[in-house]
């Protein structure tokens, strides 16, 4: 392995024309611009769960966390805390965090840990073979729900607003350049940054026609206001809507759980005094 | 035979006689008595019942007797449910402000708290002044003891305690023992400061009975990380990822949560990630009885997590094991960077026991295996005992890449070579074989009573201390593991040799131990069996042993 190249020589198992190779292609731009303003590139750490997104870990030349499914976040948590010096990135799926790891995506974004979270969001489980999932459309025709699901998707960025994420942001697969300055920015936000990526599945759920046709960049928007971020993502709410808005619809500055955890650790410089001490009050 | 006496102390819950039985406790162990407190109360806040046997011997002891010698009793409902416990020549101290016409020494506690202008939960000290004065222990040791305790608030505690003091009568005076007083320790607070000798930085618990007093005990100190999280599930993902950063990381439970944490027991075991999980049991299925005792999760810990994998499970009868086996378990789980499983009880968890503080130099933090920084780093470089280096991110010029997907050495995926595949699964079974050996010079099986004896029984975790005491007793042979997995096949057949009959005492309804001695090849014959949730009583047991073996 080249330690200073970003790349792998791995074989790559993902579709052709898969969203995924957008976003990989944005995180090593990401990776790069950070690593020119001086992050060390030993710093980052990558975690995901398990679907195609994951895969990612195998293709990036950096440290990396391969965890359970819906569990990319759960690790990540751990690693912030144990070493609130190391940049984090999470990589996770629709099914990773919006279905099975829902849980952590909301306390993380809770205690605006410092963190990146990238959601992959194909709107199906694609690597289970095309299962509806928690942003699929009412009516998915999946090999679960061959007439149809009976539910309708939630919006994860209005979710992630009422969490207390301070920095939520919508990128597409298919607009590098754009997804890359998102990352860049969410890595450098110091808190919570959420990036829900729009993310055609070629195999099961191919969106990218009507991506094209209706996503546009936000402009000029006030990224400090929560009423109007969160009135910005009732513009499409995954289910109805006509244009799709993308870039950073909330941004505010608020403590980090991770340094606040850490900020008073006392060492104890003889941990044998220090327990017969405690001993000795309970004789 | 031992010198010894049991004193209960009852009340409603909110009253605040735990802390009284643990002051009783201390009272009698500054008196040079060997101490045992047992603890019983209810899933509630306020009201129901609750109490504590205070057990005084002149010699070690970690078990509660059914019959006890003193009864405090707080309310008339501790009295009506342990009149009957009194012995012949008991003694109750009981509260007149609640209780009419009984023989023995009425306290006014209350009355006495108000009168002198004291909170309602400092009519405790009225009880502990008035048994001092029934054992005939001088007022001077029980002011040092409530100056000690409550420091410049001890003032009206003294004056509330003389009180209850003056009002009694020596009913029979204890002599004070010869011995230096030991500490008296929690197991939960024993598991905590093993772990702390051991180097523990971070600990990641979820609330849940008998374990949650771990959590609150570690968040009282200052040099290590404390995290309450969502849930179990993040608990033990969140402690796989601070092991990731070179964290030292503990997590504890009951049974319940720790069956949220399995899936990723086997995650901490494919990512060769160290991590120490304590189960803390009580009576399951289910909600079960959340406060109450049991040993049903043996063969659940010994066999949780799919697929083949190690583990290093350790089972601790008292709080010196559980420091010393808390610290073992760190030590473990950094040199070979896998899971280790503390299994206790409630018993061991919320019941005081002494402990000889020597204990502190048998757990020492034990240097792991660092990469050496030549060459490309591997996370899962292939070695003869199966250990690979370990590097942490941040780390110049390493990619540490940990997976949950079976892997070659640098950690990407692999599942086309089959030869990679299995090399991976042999090398981490490698290390469960070089752990065996490793730890098989460490006393690994305890043997107690008569050694020659031909009968045995064999225990575990909190039944140590009953099956010592009856052990000796009765002329028995006592076994106890204190590791499970990997198995000390070897002492234990050494432990047994000469013995034609065995039998398990066990804290379950399917004699767990015993499937599992069947599976190892160790024929039990018998298995003396409790599942109401109590631990067993020494009457109770003593009555057992001699219709089944003796």
């Amino acid at each position: 392995m080249n330690k200073n190249d970003l790349d792998l020589p791995t074989k790559n198992t993902w579709c052709p024309g898969c969203g995924n190779f957008g976003i990989l292609q944005a995180i090593k731009n990401a990776i790069s611009i950070l690593e020119k303003k001086g992050i060390k590139k030993e710093n980052f750490v990558l975690t995901t769960g398990i679907g195609c997104h994951a895969k990612i870990v195998d293709y990036l030349n950096i440290n990396t966390f391969y965890g359970l499914h819906g569990r990319a976040l759960a690790v990540a948590v751990g690693i912030k805390i144990g070493n609130p010096n190391l940049k984090l990135i999470t990589c996770s799926g629709d099914g990773d965090s919006y279905n099975e790891g829902i849980s952590h995506l909301i306390y993380a974004a809770k205690r605006n840990i410092d963190l990146t979270i990238l959601i992959h969001n194909n709107r199906n489980f694609a690597l289970t073979t095309g299962q509806y999932s928690a942003t699929s459309p009412k009516g998915f025709k999946g090999r679960s729900t061959p007439m149809g699901s009976l539910e309708a998707a939630f919006n994860p960025l209005e979710l992630m607003m009422a969490s207390g994420a301070t920095f939520v942001a919508r990128g597409y697969t298919a607009k590098i350049d754009h997804l890359t300055n998102l990352i860049t920015q969410a890595v450098e936000h110091k808190g919570f940054s959420f990036i829900d990526i729009l993310d055609p599945c070629v195999a099961w759920f191919n969106t990218y026609e009507d991506y094209n046709k209706r996503v546009y960049e936000l402009k000029d928007n006030e990224v400090s206001s929560k009423e109007e971020a969160t009135k910005r993502t009732w513009e499409w709410d995954y289910n109805n809507g006509d244009k799709i808005p993308i870039g950073v619809f909330y941004k505010i500055q608020k403590p980090t759980f991770d340094q606040e955890i850490n900020s008073e650790l006392i060492k104890i410089q003889n941990i044998d005094n220090k327990i017969k001490e405690i001993l000795e009050k309970k004789i | 035979m031992p010198k010894e006496f049991s004193i209960l102390i009852g009340g409603a819950a909110g009253e605040g006689t735990r802390m009284s039985g643990q002051l009783i406790g201390k009272l009698l162990n500054q008196q040079g008595w060997r101490i045992f407190i047992y603890e019983d109360y209810q899933s509630l806040i306020t009201g129901g019942h609750n109490f504590s046997i205070i057990r005084a011997s002149s010699e070690r002891i970690s078990a509660p007797t059914k019959m006890i010698d003193y009864l405090i009793a707080l309310n008339q409902d501790t009295l009506q449910k342990h009149k009957g416990r009194l012995k012949k020549e008991g003694l109750i101290i009981y509260n007149l402000d609640q209780i009419k016409g009984e023989k023995g020494v009425g306290i006014a506690a209350l009355t006495i708290t108000n009168q002198l202008g004291g909170k309602p939960i400092m009519k405790n000290s009225s009880f502990l002044g008035a048994l001092g004065k029934v054992l005939g222990i001088d007022w001077q040791a029980i002011e040092d003891l409530l100056k000690r305790e409550f420091g410049e608030k001890a003032d009206l505690n003294l004056k509330i305690a003389k009180a209850g003091f003056d009002q009694a009568k020596t009913y029979r005076k204890i002599e004070k023992l010869n011995q230096k007083p030991l500490a008296l320790i929690t197991g939960n607070e024993a598991v905590a400061l093993g772990a702390l000798k051991a180097g523990l930085e971070v600990y990641i618990s979820y609330p849940m009975t008998p374990a949650s007093s771990i959590l609150h005990y570690l968040a009282g100190f200052k040099n290590i990380i404390t995290f309450q999280p969502e849930n179990e599930i993040e608990v033990i993902n969140a402690a796989i990822g601070s092991a990731y950063t070179g964290k030292r990381t503990m997590v504890g439970s009951s049974g319940g949560g720790f069956a949220l944490m399995v899936e990723a027991l086997s995650l901490a075991a494919q990512s060769e990630t160290p991590i120490v999980i304590v189960e803390s049991q009580r009576p399951a299925p289910a909600t079960g009885l959340p406060t109450y005792t049991a040993q049903g999760d043996l063969l659940f810990v010994l066999s949780a997590g799919h697929g083949d994998f190690v583990r290093f499970v350790v089972a601790p009868g008292d709080a010196e094991e559980a420091f010393y086996l808390t610290g073992l378990a760190m030590n473990v789980s950094w040199k070979y960077q896998m899971p280790s499983i503390v299994l206790i009880d409630k018993e061991i968890s919320e019941d005081t026991f002494n402990l000889d503080e020597s204990v502190i130099n048998r757990v020492d933090k034990k240097e792991v295996k660092i990469w050496d920084k030549k060459g490309e780093y591997k996370r899962y470089l292939d070695t003869s005992d199966g250990v690979s280096p370990l590097a942490f991110p941040g780390e110049v010029n390493a990619v540490v890449k940990a997976t949950s997907y079976e892997h070659d050495e640098f950690g990407i995926t692999a599942e086309e070579d089959e030869e990679q595949i299995k090399r991976m699964q042999e090398k981490r079974q490698r290390k469960y074989i070089s752990l065996a050996r490793e730890i098989q010079d460490l006393e690994l099986v305890k043997v107690f009573g008569d050694k020659n004896s031909e009968k045995a029984i064999i225990i575990f975790g909190s039944n140590k201390g009953i099956g010592m005491e009856l052990g000796k007793e009765l002329g028995l042979r006592v076994i106890q593991p204190l590791v499970f997995q990997p198995f000390p096949e070897e002492q234990m057949k050494t432990a047994l040799s000469g013995v034609k009959k065995i039998f398990t005492i066990e804290t379950n309804a399917t004699a767990q131990l015993a499937q599992f001695l069947n599976c190892q090849g160790i024929k039990v014959d018998d298995s003396i069996l409790k599942y109401t949730g109590r631990p067993f009583f020494v009457e109770e047991l003593r009555e057992e042993l001699k219709k089944k073996i003796q």
